[in-house]
């Protein structure tokens, strides 16, 4: 079985062409791309203002819970149905499909930006007040670089989100990854399907990969944030912001959604 | 809703399918995770790995995973079993940290006073330890959960029979209310199963209610 899969994988007539792997794993791209930059002109925004002014918390907690109940495949499904009628050409399949990724990504970038900004230590952001700075100053100067490991805790969980969802965005009728798997278990090519699923899973690898590198270059080694230290002994409280881990935000907010009804 | 109705017995048995789909991997992999987690937490070395390893597991796309588990474990493309291992490995990568940061969360001088009462190790461990660690475990437990009822909707791509066989339905046909009663039955799903968690914490933790404090 493996090296049917191997030969579909690597013979060079099905990486060329606009329906071969390369111009597939630019599809896979650009949507993810595209549904990525619009979350997080909504999500980073909400987030970093949810967390500033302690304001609208409760909202986005349970939002966000309610969010990862709701199955996005169904959602997928249930989007194309509605909006394919009123769109004309290739943007019929694509506005419903990028609408659910970014409807995807919202939740988990948001968390991570308000759990960052409140897990700042209020000593920093009393001192940032304390030199007269503005609120806005507070935040743009001390709280989002000190947020900045769980923004991209965040972030990082939602790009994963978003390139696993992409891929079921091809029962839907668009390009990307997904189609090998959805065409190819058409036809009852099981090498097809595979092949697309290791290229998916390959380019969620590297991309979180690269996102660590971003990660590590672009917050501040004070911090302690990224693999080099997260592994140090300790660090056993599990309010610092270790959030390398794509997961932790998750467990993070939903810790506290536990808080809740536990009174 | 006249659909729904008419096809009361069929959501039922999708619905049950979907529970099990979703459900067994959550207790195989809680049964798995206390282990791990444990050997991540008492010896060092196994830590990075072990977390990052599971943690690892989280990248790969589900369908993804779906569709390579007959090459990796000689499963039919149909089986059921790629999905229940599938969310399985999911609901490690997210147990295994979070038992990890459980544990490590029990006070040292708690510990220390069990330790210094009589208790064995592996006795402190079922009696102290993993009582105390509970209510992060069930917190990581009920993300596992709802995530595993969602995912296993995406199953519908290979033929598998669960509520999202409801999508695919409503969908071909241009007919909203099965896509409408798959919607809502895997969120229900993910409720029941979200709020059986929180009851069994409730029952494990008698102390939080007692004292009012998350111990």
């Amino acid at each position: 079985m493996i090296p049917n899969i191997l030969g579909w994988l690597f013979d060079p007539a099905h990486w060329s062409g606009s329906d071969g792997i390369a111009s597939r794993i630019v599809e896979h791209l650009w949507y993810s791309a595209l549904a990525m930059v619009l979350a997080c002109l909504i999500a980073i925004p909400a987030g970093l203002a949810i967390g500033h002014t302690g304001r609208g918390r409760f909202l986005a907690v349970n939002l966000a819970g309610a969010a990862r109940a709701i199955p996005s495949l169904g959602l997928l499904y249930l989007m194309v149905l509605w909006l394919f009628p009123k769109l004309a050409g290739d943007s019929a399949f694509l506005v419903p499909a990028i609408i659910v990724l970014v409807v995807l990504a919202i939740p988990p970038i948001m968390a991570g930006a308000y759990s960052g900004v409140e897990g700042v230590d209020p000593g920093a952001r009393d001192a940032a007040k304390g030199m007269g700075m503005t609120g806005m100053q507070v935040l743009r100067q001390v709280e989002v670089p000190c947020a900045l490991p769980l923004i991209f805790s965040g972030v990082r969980s939602a790009i994963l989100q978003v390139i696993a969802t992409a891929t079921l965005a091809a029962v839907a009728g668009t390009g990307g990854l997904g189609r090998f798997i959805i065409d190819g278990q058409k036809v009852h090519e099981f090498a097809q399907m595979a092949s697309g699923a290791i290229l998916v899973a390959v380019l969620a690898l590297v991309i979180d990969l690269l996102m660590s590198l971003v990660q590590r270059s672009v917050v501040s080694p004070g911090l302690g944030a990224g693999p080099a230290t997260s592994g140090r002994a300790g660090r056993r409280s599990r309010t610092a912001p270790s959030g390398n881990t794509p997961v932790d935000v998750e467990i993070d907010s939903s810790g506290r959604t536990v808080d809740a009804p536990a009174r | 809703m006249t659909w729904f109705i008419d096809h009361l017995d069929l959501v039922w048995t999708r619905t049950l399918q979907h529970a099990y789909l979703a459900g067994l991997p959550l207790v195989i992999g809680l049964l798995l995770a206390l282990p791990l987690g444990w050997l991540a937490r008492r010896y060092r070395p196994l830590f990075v790995p072990l977390i990052a390893g599971f943690g690892l597991l989280y990248t790969i796309p589900s369908l993804a995973l779906f569709v390579l588990m007959p090459a990796i474990i000689g499963t039919q493309i149909i089986s059921p079993t790629n999905v229940i291992v599938g969310l399985t490995l999911y609901t490690l990568a997210l147990l295994v940290r979070t038992v990890a940061d459980g544990l490590g969360a029990v006070p040292e001088s708690v510990k220390q006073s069990a330790t210094a009462m009589g208790y064995t190790p592996v006795k402190r461990f079922f009696a102290v330890d993993l009582p105390l660690a509970v209510p992060v475990i069930s917190a990581g437990l009920r993300v596992a959960a709802v995530s595993n009822v969602s995912i296993a909707s995406v199953a519908t791509i290979i033929g598998i029979p669960q509520l999202g066989l409801f999508f695919s339905d409503g969908f071909s046909r241009d007919f909203y209310d099965p896509l409408i009663v798959g919607i809502v039955g895997c969120v229900v799903l993910a409720l029941v199963f979200d709020g059986v968690i929180l009851l069994l914490t409730r029952a494990f933790t008698p102390w939080v209610r007692a004292t009012g404090s998350r111990a």
